[in-house]
């Protein structure tokens, strides 16, 4: 909108198109409910609770809206999951566990634009019939909690929240719940189980599709933060409106979070599909560092399988299979998934030749060890083998053929565990041994110079001349 | 032995279970943050008082408490400091960053390890700890002194971040 004005140097790119960031970094903006008022804000709120619920899943529905917290599920159909027959209370949880590794976009709407969420997820509540709703927020975010708290008060004490909302029956008890710094809470059923007061194990699905058997055993929708904002703009502009931004299927807009080797790495709201790969390096965040060449680009978060520079990928064009270059790849959902990797959670990392191959796998290893809730044997056991592998390899203490017993560990978690996390760990390293094998196998023998180690590789290394 | 809740601490706990009312239990969590920000560290006695808070055996607050990385059982420094360890910060120089703190504050970086996420400086103002992931990448590398959250911090400018809080 033409009124809105940024704060100098951090405006926003020309190829973006702002929707849910549209208020961040916006001069004289404020967290404040005031500030929210001033906008329109709550109008779609005052709006839904005049609708049929399921009015508004249809909206969603029209709308095309799909997951933005990793998996990229419909978010309307997931609504409609909630059996017809249920007679048990409904509840609505908010992912606001923000923890895939080169993801940050929920933070800064918790953090400069509250309100917006809480809209949200009224207006979603409403939709789904649900009377109490949690925001899940990750430990590290204290105040995207202190903040969502004010504002939860700000909106009861108008109406928007609690008994009665805006007039009318629908009555939404609203509170936000810190998670204790666990990757795996963002699984949406560790997620559950973490708000029972429980370890975050995931629970075997199925039978507890949370839409189903979710928190308490009753039926429990739980979206990301990003996607539950979308659904007020989807009101505002009505569903099919909304499904002509983006692309066909991947429609919309959606935050691109860019990290790593990049001039200028930043949070980018782009319309979904409108923009390629390419773009995203060279336009949005200014190339390349100097006299740099891209090696690999990791395009939805650490857990979505790596791309090489200088990959061809087949991507359906109409009726046509067109051969392209990791620069013409279209950033949305189908895109993503026909060059086998996917959009995720929207974190893209660069990863230039300047990084040894190995280095970045074994950081990645030592994330998914680190995070493993330890329930199923092959991931518990996996991910810290895998781990061990790749210090061996980064300190140059391994044999060749240890690259091919890390690609098995690999190939012995994906599809045999309990949660998506045994897909999480698994597929760097076999996207990372199917396209960097040669740079691998070169390392096992190579000792690290002028790249940082860290301490537990250096005891890795020791332990192994012993 | 029983903790002494201050009484203030403990009207905080009560409002705060009332944001549970399925179950008591959803608690846990809650209320060993309160608690551990009010005596830095979860004692044995705290899982005990927190158990029979929640009408809970301790061993299910104890779980919880060994879990999960953001609980601690040991006292940490005054002040306490998360550098992220994770890919885009890595690759920003979180490692270099971590030492050069380490060394600022007088720690020994090798006591730090799976079991023992965190070391204490000596002089005891000081605790680092190496962390996942703070959902900051685009501004590495990142560290949490306390609640405050500090990008782009460059290595070299260690000393400095440790001076604003000495
Ligand atoms: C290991 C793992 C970690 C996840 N972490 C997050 C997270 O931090 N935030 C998030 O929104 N979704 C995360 N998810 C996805 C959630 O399980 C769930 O699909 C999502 O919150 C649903 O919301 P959406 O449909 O709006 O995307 C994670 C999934 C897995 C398997
Ligand atoms: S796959 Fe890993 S994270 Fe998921 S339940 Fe099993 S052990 Fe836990
Ligand atoms: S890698 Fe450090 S904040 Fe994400």
């Amino acid at each position: 909108m033409s009124n809105v004005t940024y704060i100098s140097g951090k405006e926003p790119h020309s190829r973006e198109h702002r929707l849910i960031f549209r208020n961040i970094d916006r001069k004289g903006y404020d967290p404040g409910l005031k500030c929210y008022l001033k906008d329109g804000g709550y109008e779609q709120l005052k709006k839904a609770v005049t609708m049929e619920p399921k009015a508004i899943t249809d909206e969603v529905k029209a709308a095309g809206l799909r997951g933005r917290g990793g998996a990229g599920f419909p978010t309307g159909l997931k609504w409609t999951f909630i059996p017809p027959t249920n007679t048990k209370p409904v509840y609505l949880i908010c992912n606001a566990d923000e923890s895939e590794p080169g993801t940050f976009k929920d933070r800064y709407i918790m953090h400069q634009d509250p309100h917006q969420l809480l809209e949200g997820m009224a207006i979603a509540c409403y939709a789904v019939g649900a009377k109490l709703a949690y925001i899940y927020v990750r430990e590290e975010f204290p105040h995207a909690a202190r903040i969502l708290e004010e504002a939860i008060a700000e909106a009861t004490k108008a109406g928007f929240l609690g008994k009665g909302i805006c007039g009318s029956t629908f009555d939404l008890e609203l509170y936000v719940h810190r998670g204790a710094g666990a990757y795996i809470c963002g699984e949406e059923t560790g997620l559950i189980e973490s708000l029972e007061g429980k370890r975050p194990y995931p629970r075997i699905k199925p039978p507890f599709f949370p839409a189903v058997l979710g928190l308490y055993m009753s039926p429990t929708i739980v979206n990301n933060v990003e996607s539950l904002c979308h659904v007020k703009h989807i009101l505002a502009m009505g569903g099919a409106e909304y499904a002509k931004l983006g692309t066909p299927n991947n429609t919309g807009t959606r935050i691109l979070c860019v990290s790593g080797d990049v001039q200028k790495p930043g949070y980018f709201e782009v319309q979904v599909g409108k923009v390629t790969l390419g773009e995203v390096i060279q336009d949005l965040c200014g190339g390349l560092k100097p006299g740099r060449k891209l090696q690999a680009v990791i395009p939805g978060g650490s857990s979505a399988k790596v791309l090489r520079a200088d990959e061809r990928f087949k991507l359906k064009r109409g009726d046509e299979m067109v051969e392209i270059g990791l620069e013409d790849i279209p950033m949305d959902f189908d895109s993503l998934a026909a060059c086998g990797s996917m959009a995720g959670s929207g974190g893209v990392i660069i990863i230039d030749d300047s990084r040894k191959i190995s280095w970045v796998l074994n950081n990645i290893n030592s994330f998914y060890a680190h995070e493993s809730c330890g329930q199923c044997t092959p991931c518990r056991e996996g991910s810290l083998w895998m781990k061990k592998i790749s210090d061996r390899i980064v300190a140059g203490k391994a044999s060749p053929d240890d690259v091919a017993t890390l690609e098995s560990v690999a190939n012995n978690i994906e599809g045999k565990t309990i949660c998506a996390f045994g897909e999480a760990c698994s597929w760097p390293t076999q996207s990372f041994i199917r396209k960097f094998r040669e740079e691998l196998v070169a390392d096992t023998r190579e000792e690290l110079a002028g790249v940082p180690v860290n301490h537990e590789t250096t005891l890795a290394a020791a332990n192994l001349k012993n | 032995m029983s903790l002494s809740v201050p009484a203030d601490i403990e009207k905080e706990i009560d409002e705060r279970i009332t944001h549970y009312p399925v179950s008591r239990r959803s608690a846990v969590l809650p209320v060993l943050h309160i608690l551990q920000r009010h005596f830095r560290f979860l004692s044995e006695d705290a899982v005990s008082w927190t158990a029979a808070k929640l009408g809970l055996e301790p061993i299910q607050v104890l779980e919880v408490v060994t879990f999960y990385p953001g609980f601690r059982q040991e006292a940490p420094g005054k002040v306490h400091i998360r550098v992220c360890r994770t890919l885009s910060c890595a690759m920003a120089g979180s490692y270099e960053l971590l030492d050069n703190l380490c060394q600022a504050a007088g720690i020994d970086a090798s006591r730090m390890g799976h079991h023992h996420p965190f070391a204490v400086s000596k002089d005891g103002r000081f605790s680092i700890e190496f962390v996942e992931c703070l959902a900051s990448c685009g501004s590495a590398p990142v560290c949490l002194v306390e609640d405050e959250l500090h990008e782009r911090v460059s290595p070299e400018t260690a000393p400095d971040l440790l001076a604003r809080y000495s």
